[in-house]
């Protein structure tokens, strides 16, 4: 039952707010359920739902860490997203980059696809069943499409436009990867393996193995593509930056996980069948390309919502290294998807308070950022320790667990180059993000007051950097449990 | 049967070489239609255990999204849209079937190499799917309108269907309608995108959408440059 609600509850409301007439009902509606959204989360913490539909939904530890994120972020944006849209002018207005005007998306578009994108990210953190998953992230693209496409002018446009279709046609490869699942299932000794993670993992061996690695090979393309790993990543510069921050911050640090899950889930069947080093070694191809090419772009880049795009795409590569190394890396994999979306959330918040004080995307045009927004200034700098893995931070707990993983495993060249591209990383964003926050404010700024530094904009990021340093300091002992149970589910220790 | 799902794989064989070859919109919109209607019938007649009920509603199903609402939908759009009717190329109709010709020349040769033994009936099928899928995935790189994006991305999908009704029945209902209600929403999405982009660059080139790229400061310039203001 617990389960359906999850699903329903932000979907109906998701409907909803598309023809409610009252802006403030339709904003205390989107609050109401995000709240609870996660109290629904918390409960299902203390006692895990039953599965329904024959198991097609049903909630593993794996399952539950991902809807938790998805949760906690929406119900921490929601906040942000309420202040936004009240300050947000309506009607034409002058683009801040070029010469022209442009206009909102209806307050009533956006809200209600808000919903519905969380509706549809809890869908794919439940979905046991490989075609509900597949139905359920395509179904998340469509519903983040219209929410890239807020701020109505033809930049967003062409991210829009790019997101759909490349998304799109990746996700239609892992419906090709899907259906070689089913074959690979079909006609086996005993017979036919019905398309559910658990019945799929319980008969793994009787599976025909071809079939299942060429179906593995096309979901991971397909997910890996909605997932951002290079080089299938080239939407997701594009999509983070021109979306509203607030919306980058769902991209980043929800629905990126959502993705991961996707391949998370057939590599949970091919490492019971016995081709886990196959997949393994694919996921670590994967992983350490995208870290080297975000390394490329992030080093002298010029515009800091794509420098956050591109940290994205290295911290996808650092999950599928985790999860590729194996055993212990597993955990840490996992518990640096939590970090990473905690801490990805946060920077796009403050990215948004930046962009909403100096009018501009450009790093150059951002400086002395300590006086005119002390608030943010503290944020944006504790933010660049969190992202970059430095203690006392949680990804530094993460990014070290699994860079001993490699060493034990014997990964030791990937695990050289993993930490090299990280200390690159390191120097990199903290050049571009001192920059920022020191220096000479231009004049124009010290004469606007810090209107942007209201409590409802500094609080939800806020909230979310303590909780990653939280993790740094100590691991819950419940989230530990979970995590290791899930590590335990990918055939990790 | 046999000869009725061998005509119904050859039309849609036919269907993508027009679809390669054709130089109007209006024509590869029809094309992708009847291309609609034929995997349509295709579950009804590959099915050696006989016409169900789940059988037959997915078939109107399909037929009703791919071959009559969305074909509309897009024509529609195509009417209201002020643009030309023509297709443009990155790589034009010529080569584009000469490449079509190759691709399923090989396509054939892997279709014998692959281990598919359970339906030693349909020996044209996985080439086919092979095809319609490349295809799909050509028409989306080589053609410059959003437009044909959209019809690549339904030959593609197409394909994609074609496969799973000859090898990989899945269990349920639901999860085929799901399937089939995410193309559709995912079709009207991107037509209502291609709306936007005509009304925002006057045209419906995917080319006009080159503005984002990494290195800001030169585009910074270029903008500045084209209208001084």
């Amino acid at each position: 039952m617990m389960i359906v609600a999850l699903v329903l509850i932000p979907a109906v409301a998701g409907l909803l707010s598309f023809v409610l007439k009252s802006v403030t009902l339709r904003r205390a509606l989107l609050m109401v359920t995000t709240v609870t959204q996660s109290a629904l989360t918390v409960a299902a913490w203390l006692r895990r739902p039953e599965p329904v539909l024959d198991g097609w939904l049903a909630m593993d530890a794996l399952g539950l860490v991902f809807m938790s994120v998805v949760s906690g972020l929406c119900l921490i944006t929601s906040v942000y997203v309420i202040n936004y849209l009240a300050k947000e002018p309506s009607g034409k207005r002058p683009d801040l980059e070029e010469p022209v005007f442009f206009a909102n998306e209806p307050e009533a578009v956006f809200i209600g696809c808000l919903l519905l994108f969380q509706s549809t990210m809890t869908l794919v953190t439940l979905s046991h069943n490989f075609g509900v998953l597949w139905v359920a992230v395509e179904a998340t693209t469509l519903s983040s499409a219209p929410l890239i496409y807020f701020h109505r002018h033809h930049r967003s446009l062409e991210a829009t436009w790019k997101y759909l279709v490349i998304c799109s046609v990746g996700i239609a490869l892992a419906l090709l990867g899907t259906f070689f699942l089913v074959y690979a299932a079909t006609g086996t000794p005993s017979g036919s393996v019905r398309l559910v993670v658990e019945d799929l993992v319980a008969k793994a061996t009787l599976l025909k193995t071809p079939w299942l690695k060429t179906a593995f090979i096309f979901m991971l393309v397909g997910y890996g593509t909605k997932m951002g790993l290079a080089p299938l990543h080239s939407w997701l510069p594009d999509a983070h930056s021109e979306a509203p921050s607030v919306v980058s911050a769902l991209l980043s640090g929800a629905l990126l996980n959502c993705a991961f899950l996707g391949i998370l889930r057939v590599t949970q069947v091919l490492t019971a069948a016995g081709s886990g080093e196959f997949a393994r070694t694919l996921l670590l191809g994967f992983g350490i390309t995208s870290v080297v090419t975000a390394m490329i772009f992030i080093v002298g880049q010029l515009d800091y919502k794509r420098l956050l795009a591109y940290s994205s795409i290295e911290h996808m590569g650092i999950l599928a290294i985790g999860v590729g190394i194996g055993g212990l890396g597993t955990f840490g994999g996992l518990l640096h998807a939590v970090n990473h979306s905690l801490t990805k959330g946060m920077l796009f918040l403050v990215a948004g308070n930046i962009l909403a004080q100096f009018r501009s995307k450009a790093n150059s045009a951002v400086s002395g950022m300590f006086v005119t927004l002390p608030r943010t200034s503290i944020l944006w700098m504790a933010g660049l320790l969190a992202i970059t893995g430095t203690p006392p931070f949680g990804s530094f707990i993460s990014e070290l667990t699994i860079i001993r993983a490699a060493f034990a495993a014997g990964h030791t060249w990937m695990a050289i180059t993993l930490l090299a591209a990280l200390g690159i990383i390191f120097v990199a964003m903290a050049a571009i993000f001192l920059r920022m926050l020191y220096g000479s404010s231009p004049e124009e700024q010290s004469v606007r007051s810090p209107l942007s530094e209201s409590l409802f904009s500094i609080l939800p990021p806020a909230i979310l950097c303590l909780a990653v340093l939280v993790l740094g300091i100590f691991v819950p002992p419940a989230l530990d449990r979970v995590l290791t149970e899930a590590g335990r589910l990918l055939g990790g220790q | 049967m046999q000869e009725a799902v061998n005509a119904i794989v050859a039309l849609m064989i036919l269907a993508n070489f027009l679809l390669l070859g054709t130089g109007s919109l209006r024509a590869a919109i029809r094309i992708v239609a009847i291309q609609g209607l034929a995997l349509g019938l295709l579950p009804l007649l590959v099915h050696e255990k006989g016409l169900t009920l789940r059988l037959a509603i997915i078939a109107v199903l399909v037929i009703l999204l791919k071959g009559i609402i969305i074909p509309r939908v897009l024509m529609k759009g195509l009417r209201e849209l002020n643009t030309g009717r023509g297709i443009t190329y990155y790589v034009g109709p010529v080569a584009s079937l000469l490449i079509g010709i190759l691709v399923m020349g090989s396509s054939l040769w892997w279709g014998y190499l692959l281990p598919l033994p359970d339906q030693p009936g349909y020996r044209l099928a996985i080439p086919m799917v092979f095809f319609t899928i490349i295809s799909g995935l050509f028409l989306i790189v080589t053609r410059r309108q959003a437009l044909m994006q959209i019809i690549g991305y339904l030959v593609l999908e197409n394909g994609i269907y074609a496969f799973g009704v000859f090898f990989a029945q899945s269990e349920s209902m639901l999860i085929e309608i799901g399937i089939l209600l995410d193309v559709f929403v995912g079709v009207f999405i991107m037509g209502v995108m291609v709306f936007h982009i005509s009304r925002e660059f006057d045209s419906i080139e995917a080319g006009q959408l080159s503005t984002l790229k990494d290195w800001f400061r030169e585009r910074r310039k270029s903008t500045e440059t084209e209208s001084p203001s």
